[in-house]
């Protein structure tokens, strides 16, 4: 175990010196003894318990969560060495002989190293289930701050300012050309700010909204794009109505169009189109997404490796996704679409 | 008010009609050619219409705003009129904090997307007083050749952006020199089924040939995978040049450099015969002493 720091183990020592004056109190209580001779023996055998309890945790034990079996040996044997180190240590000060002890009255003798296992044992355990506690806590905010952490980069790569401030650019300048169009094209960033925001917030693998809402959030998406690409951009989504209320985590399709449009179409002089399809078999749902744009050095779409040093965090994010939602029965598979440019779709078990 | 014409390079449709508008307003002398959507076509564009104003934006498919000026730079004058000073550069971009930091500590004229009137009239001003200073100045005439200032300046300027642009991507926080990376020794190229050990301190030349790189040593040649933009930073900057976008030279074995008519520089090496061409943007190393 790491070392306690100083301040912690100051802490600890008094609390032991505390319990050995209650113990003292109590055994004066029902015991012939005088008050005095009491303490010094409680404390004399309570440091030494503490200090062999002490000395085995540091030497024997790493971790309180993997090590506590060890914890159930080191107790009882420090307690009995303890025991017997601290009578030695008494007769040191006192210039007596503890033996006589154990001859004249066992049954007290006994129930002394009963008291002295009992309290060492709830010491040990307050001591050691604080600190689990303590350590649990921890565990849990750094939990919770990874979750923001990740939910925080989504959201910066879905409102991601270049792409925000250029949709506000085409926004200004249609206000003037085509007021009509540039209210449609307000009402399609609406719902998508609207969307991406509600499923950032969302907890990671809880909610699902149907297919239907799905296409209907990813056409905002491509509808803005439309307008800001002119003729570049071509797309089609085809959903058949009697996948529409199949159940998918929000926005799950959105980082593969989106590295579609930037990765494949938004780069390609000429443009292209995408294309976004539901189909079926009795058991699983695919989703794929498909485009014409500049394709990847097939090499890189082997395994794990995105197909371009920028598909990396959209692609992440989806197969974490689907793996918090669907563990091993969700899929995501990459190639090299027929017409050039990539065809990705993600795959997992439809609801029936 | 000032009589100019001007070119816009600008991939979003309705981006490019507003900033049209939007000069009409602010600069009603001025006369846009042509609006074009990609940044080979504004190279081309530009060539062909030898523009004084060249608005483009930064993001372009095929070739980025950056680049396209490069380009266009390393090919002017056109050969139609030779003595036509270099278009003022103007770029624009939605969103980008290292290129507006680099634009600005270049000096460079740069739009922000959406175009807002009151920056526009800002930067239309600056424009107009450049180009009645240019006209004022004695005009270039074949017996008297002055060197084209607007090319030159504009070669310093975006020498300094590619500069800021290597230092942010190379170091990623963007601040002070890239660390520097251990300086390579040996490059290990692959040659049918083996791999060659190759020593940098024979290298002569690097050359960027579509996905590949071109290693040229006195006798051989080695074709390696990896970016030249990536070996770059591996490389003793004192020791390697670069003269092109694509090729980077060792120093030493630099035996002449030629200057032609038209002013492009080109060296051959003392061990080869290739003779390699010398970008405009590089060309300021090459000074007698």
């Amino acid at each position: 175990m790491r070392p306690l720091p100083p301040t912690a183990l100051a802490l600890r020592g008094l609390k032991v010196l505390v319990l050995n004056t209650v113990i003292a109190l109590g055994i004066t209580l029902f015991e012939n003894h005088s008050f005095g001779l009491n303490l010094l023996y409680s404390h004399c055998i309570g440091i030494c318990i503490w200090c062999y309890i002490e000395g085995a945790n540091f030497f024997l034990v790493d971790n309180w969560q993997k090590h506590v079996y060890r914890l159930i040996f080191i107790v009882p044997v420090s307690v009995v060495l303890g025991y017997v180190s601290g009578h030695l240590l008494t007769d040191l000060i006192l210039g007596t002989t503890s033996f006589q002890y154990w001859k004249q009255t066992p049954r007290m003798a006994w129930g002394m190293l009963f008291v002295s296992l009992v309290a060492g044992g709830t010491i040990c355990w307050v001591f050691v289930s604080r600190e689990q506690l303590a350590a649990e806590r921890q565990n849990l905010e750094i939990a919770r701050r990874q979750a923001s952490e990740a939910q925080l980069k989504l959201l910066e790569s879905q409102l991601e300012p270049h792409m925000l401030f250029n949709t506000l650019a085409n926004l200004r300048a249609l206000i003037s050309l085509d007021p009509a169009r540039a209210q449609t094209m307000l009402d399609h960033m609406i719902a998508y700010l609207r969307a991406t925001l509600s499923a950032s917030r969302a907890p990671a693998g809880g909610t699902r909204h149907t297919l239907a809402d799905e296409f209907a959030r990813l056409h905002d998406y491509l509808e803005l794009m439309a307008i800001r690409m002119g003729p570049r951009l071509r797309f089609t989504l085809d959903l058949p109505d009697a996948l529409r209320d199949q159940p998918v985590p929000p926005l799950l399709l959105q980082p593969l169009v989106e590295n579609s449009i930037q990765h494949g179409l938004e780069p390609k002089v000429e443009g292209g189109s995408i294309r976004i399809t539901a189909s079926a078999d009795h058991r699983r749902l695919t989703l794929q997404v498909q485009d014409t744009g500049l394709g990847a050095d097939p090499a890189r779409l082997q395994g794990e490796a995105a197909p371009s040093p920028g598909h990396g965090f959209g692609l992440q994010q989806v197969r974490e996704r689907l793996a918090t939602t669907f563990g091993s029965d969700g899929a995501m598979l990459l190639v090299a679409a027929p017409e050039g440019g990539i065809s990705a779709s993600v795959t997992f078990p439809l609801k029936t | 008010m000032t009589v100019a014409t001007a070119l816009i390079a600008e991939d979003e449709p309705l981006l490019a009609m507003a900033l049209q508008a939007e000069l009409a307003r602010a600069w009603p002398g001025l006369q846009v050619l042509r609006t074009v959507g990609d940044g080979a076509s504004a190279v081309q564009a530009a060539l062909e219409l030898a523009p004084q104003v060249l608005f483009f934006d930064i993001r372009m498919p095929g070739l980025s705003g950056l680049d396209a000026a490069l380009e266009l730079a390393e090919l002017w004058p056109p050969a139609h009129a030779p003595h036509q000073p270099f278009p003022k550069l103007v770029f624009v971009t939605a969103y980008d904090q290292y290129a507006v930091q680099a634009f600005e500590a270049q000096a460079m004229d740069y739009l922000l997307k959406p175009v807002q009137a009151v920056r526009l009239q800002k930067t239309v001003s600056k424009l107009q007083q450049t180009l009645i200073k240019n006209a004022h100045t004695a005009p270039e005439t074949i017996a008297n050749p002055v060197p084209d200032a607007t090319l030159e300046a504009t070669l310093h300027q975006l020498r300094g952006l590619l500069e800021h642009s290597a230092r942010v991507t190379g170091s990623g926080s963007g601040m002070g020199a890239a660390p520097a990376l251990p300086r390579l020794q040996v490059l290990q190229a692959s040659v049918g089924p083996q791999i060659h050990m190759v020593s940098v301190s024979e290298v002569l030349v690097f050359e960027a040939a579509d996905k590949y790189l071109r290693v040229l040593t006195a006798d051989r040649e080695y074709l390696l995978r990896t970016p030249l933009k990536d070996l770059l930073t591996q490389l003793d900057p004192d020791e390697f040049w670069q003269i092109h976008r694509g090729t980077v030279v060792r120093a030493s074995a630099i035996a002449v450099v030629h200057r032609d008519d038209a002013g492009k520089l080109s060296l051959t090496l003392r061990e080869r015969h290739d003779k390699l061409p010398v970008s405009r943007l590089y060309a300021h190393r090459f000074k007698a002493m």
